[in-house]
């Protein structure tokens, strides 16, 4: 056997109260692509870390080609070659795409030459890039191609990629497959990290599935099913969300000629948005980040006024009220951001509750507070949707991403609105909470409610919504019934891949 | 009323003069918000840079060392702003009027002994030739050195953040400075020198008062030009160029509503001490119309959360 490129030799790193990463080893192959799964809070991201140099390992060692490898700073990793496309892109919006590279290199070159140097590579590669344009412009692929081509001038020899696709359309996720697979041919290796299955079946040569911090198996993924992967990361039985056959009441909610600016500078404006929800009915609604998502949202919820009669509930004009207008109507929303947007992080529990709850759960009267009543509201959400968590007393920001989305997402549940838009009720959040969350969601719609959920997994969508539409570049594409939709189909509503055409001109 | 007597050549010269001060402040902050970093303390940089500029030059003799002095005690004191900000992880805004109001204190005690000296002055250059060129001469090329240095310091600032590695480095860790640690950059040693940079400022700045324009020292002598320079900045969109137009038309204005009141123009004098104020806004504000916008994790506590 020949000697792996990178092998990882029991790294452990813990951190106060929890254990990141326990005794984990695997091995990478010259010219593999290694897939690295695990259920979020697995340890996927500091292992990764470890071998990018960002922290050190408490204990174990790391073998590159044999030799000794310890980086001490990413610096270091680089000049080793290796490259790590970051999830949360590490990008400078107000910089171009140009400098932007520089930033990531050891030493770039001039910036006349890089520019010419960012062309030729990103036409090799089928990834088409003007460097001289400002990042903040870009669309989410465009900016991640800004990612890999900064990692593929520097001629890695270990590529990492932390969850690529979760930003991208079907089609563009092909194109980057294409280059992945490019790569592979020329030798270099690459370690991939993601929880999208259907992807690592298709793309990688081997697996190895990280759970709690444990590495728990490994596997070839073509020759292993998705759901027989999903349950070595779960570790437990999957339950799918069911849902009953049921009949639409009349429209809820209308939404007609809705045009608005974006307020943020980088954002996205609605255009003559139309759509209709009825009673029932769970309308999705999918599309890359930053097409309008949060724009609709903010309509919505009321945050965004708008004129009076493009959005009619049971009738009524409802464009110009605010979002307490529109909570006592019924219409009610959750938004995606949980610290900050949905919850306040540092107040507690029941505080929190109170927030969206006083007026329908009628929690204030003559401008009083009723605490007990709070209290017990907060106890219904955690005692009924699950939420970990020691006591309502608690703040917002201690509690883990994926319980506070169940206390957010529970918090409107309860208020038995009439019409709920929720945005990313899923993100972050591992597969039991994500079931749970999406089986609340459709009992609610059995019980009559009109749901709207915003959100880019498009398994998701697929799993609960009875009609689909997509949002792209502020634009709302015709809803659709989800049965019989297929993904080619999803991803032209979702506008093909972006930015494509830019490259012929 | 007689505008006769005011005379454009020595008006325009000692515009120049006056801008300085604020000039120099509002670069060194310049560096420093371009790097993410909001020091509210400018003042209190100024002040302290201003009696240590003047209590040195005063002992020593030499205007030189006395700057010298000034851009050390300004620095000194953003150390200050480092340790509670970018060590003890507090509050930007409130360490910075901490230290505001701590440099107005302890330079009043520094100066106890100062006050109703004259320091030794530094005299100005006469470049041969160019200064004995008719209006522009005496309006460019007669003045002190330390008039140059504060251009030559808004040149350096300006072809630094443009062309230099340094200067994107710097630009990157104000922009995004989680991405920046990400890349392995130290967003805490970059701030610093940052920091360090614009307490040497704005204590030159401060000397500059002390020293060349005014020159004796009375306590609280800045007189708000550290706070003038904070709002410079961001109506110059932090660009050093327009933080210079910006400060000239300040200094200018500042002096002609001097001139004018003393030539005893019939508008009312208190709306000629705002005129500065008013005029210097309004035209940064125009300017600043097209899309600007502030380093993106200005006033934001970086901590490394690995």
């Amino acid at each position: 056997m020949t000697t792996p490129l990178l092998s990882l030799q029991g790294l452990t790193k813990a951190y106060p109260g929890v254990v990141a990463n326990d005794q984990v080893s695997f091995d990478i192959g010259e010219g593999e692509v290694h897939a690295l799964l695990g259920e979020n809070g697995a340890g996927k991201s500091t292992l990764v870390k470890m071998i990018y140099g960002l922290v050190k390992p408490d204990s174990g060692s790391m073998l590159l080609r044999g030799q000794t490898f310890a980086p001490p700073e990413p610096r270091a990793a680089r000049s080793d070659g290796i490259a790590m496309v970051f999830q949360h892109f590490s990008l400078f919006d107000a910089l171009n795409v140009a400098e932007n590279i520089a930033l990531g290199m050891e030493n770039p070159p001039a910036m006349g030459d890089l520019a010419s140097r960012i062309r030729e590579v990103s036409e090799t590669y089928g990834l088409p890039l003007d460097p001289y344009r400002t990042v903040g412009d870009l669309s989410a692929g465009e900016r991640q191609r800004v990612e890999i081509i900064r990692c593929l001038l520097q001629d890695p020899k270990l590529l990492i990629m932390d969850e690529p696709t979760s930003v991208l359309t079907p089609q563009e996720v092909d194109i980057l497959f294409e280059t992945l697979n490019k790569l592979r041919s020329e030798g270099t290796s690459i370690l991939y990290i993601s929880h999208k299955l259907e992807e690592i079946r298709t793309l990688c040569d081997h697996a190895t599935i990280l759970r709690l911090g444990k590495n728990v198996g490994e596997c070839v993924p073509a020759e292993t099913s998705a759901r027989d992967m999903a349950e070595m990361m779960v570790g437990s039985t999957l339950q799918t969300p069911e849902r009953s056959g049921r009949e639409f009441g009349e429209v809820a909610l209308d939404v007609s000629g809705l045009s608005v600016p974006s307020p943020s500078e980088f954002g996205t404006a609605l255009r003559n948005v139309h759509m209709t929800v009825r009673k029932g009915e769970v309308l999705g609604i999918g599309g890359v980040a930053g097409n309008g998502q949060d724009e609709l949202l903010g309509v919505l919820s009321g945050e965004i006024s708008t004129a009076a009669d493009a959005i009619k509930f049971n009738g009524q004009a409802i464009g110009k009220l605010g979002p307490t207008a529109r909570r006592k109507l019924g219409v009610l929303t959750a938004p995606e951001e949980r610290l900050g947007h949905a919850a306040a992080p540092d107040m507690s529990l029941t505080e929190n509750a109170l927030l969206t709850g006083s007026i329908r759960e009628g929690l204030e009267s003559n401008g009083f507070l009723k605490w007990n009543e709070t209290k017990e509201f907060a106890e219904k959400i955690i005692s009924a949707f699950d939420v970990r968590t020691p006591g309502p007393e608690n703040a917002a920001r201690s509690l883990s991403g994926g319980n506070l989305q169940k206390f957010v997402i529970g918090r409107e549940v309860l208020q038995n609105p009439d019409v709920l838009v929720v945005n990313q009720p899923t993100w972050g959040v591992d597969a039991a909470a994500a079931a749970s969350i999406r089986q609340a969601i459709l009992d609610l719609a059995a019980k009559g409610t009109a749901v709207i959920c915003i959100s880019q997994d498009l398994d998701e969508l697929m799993e609960i919504s009875d009609s689909f539409a997509a949002l792209n570049e502020g634009r709302l594409s015709a809803p659709r019934e989800t049965t019989g939709l297929t993904v080619d189909e999803i991803g032209l509503m979702m506008g093909g891949a972006h930015g494509m055409e830019v490259a012929h001109v | 009323m007689d505008l006769g007597e005011i005379n454009p050549v020595l008006l325009v010269a000692s515009l120049m003069v006056a801008a300085t001060p604020l000039l120099l402040a509002a670069i060194g902050e310049l560096v420093v918000e371009k790097a993410g970093v909001l020091n509210l303390g400018v003042e209190g940089m100024m002040i302290v840079g201003a009696i240590s500029g003047f209590a040195i030059s005063v002992e020593t003799g030499s205007p030189w060392l006395g700057f010298i002095a000034a851009a050390i005690g300004g620095a000194v004191l953003s150390l200050l702003f480092v340790l509670l900000t970018q060590f003890a992880l507090a509050n930007q805004v409130a360490s910075g009027l901490a230290l505001t109001l701590f440099g107005l204190g302890f330079s009043a005690l520094m100066g106890q002994s100062y006050v109703g000296i004259k320091p030794p002055s530094m005299g100005d250059i006469h470049i041969p030739l160019l200064s004995d060129i008719p209006v522009a001469g005496p309006i460019l090329f007669q003045h002190d050195p330390i008039l140059y240095v504060g251009i030559a310091i808004i040149a350096a600032v300006w072809a630094t953040l443009k062309y230099t590695r340094v200067g994107l480095i710097l630009r990157a860790v104000g922009e995004n400075h989680d991405a920046a640690h990400a890349l392995g950059y130290k967003v805490i040693k970059i701030r610093i020198m940052a920091i360090l940079f614009g307490g040497a400022c704005a204590g030159l700045g401060g000397a500059y008062i002390s020293l060349i324009r005014v020159p004796q020292w009375t306590e609280g002598m800045t007189a708000g030009v550290g706070w003038i320079a904070l709002a410079l900045v961001v109506f110059a969109s932090w660009k050093p160029w327009r933080v210079l137009l910006g400060a000239y038309l300040f200094g200018g204005i500042t002096v002609l509503q001097l001139n004018l009141q003393a030539a005893g123009v019939a508008i009312p004098v208190e709306y000629l001490a705002m005129s500065p104020y008013i005029i210097t806004i309004l035209v940064l504000v125009i300017l600043s119309a097209d899309k600007s916008s502030a380093p993106a994790s200005l006033g934001r506590t970086f901590h490394a959360s690995l």
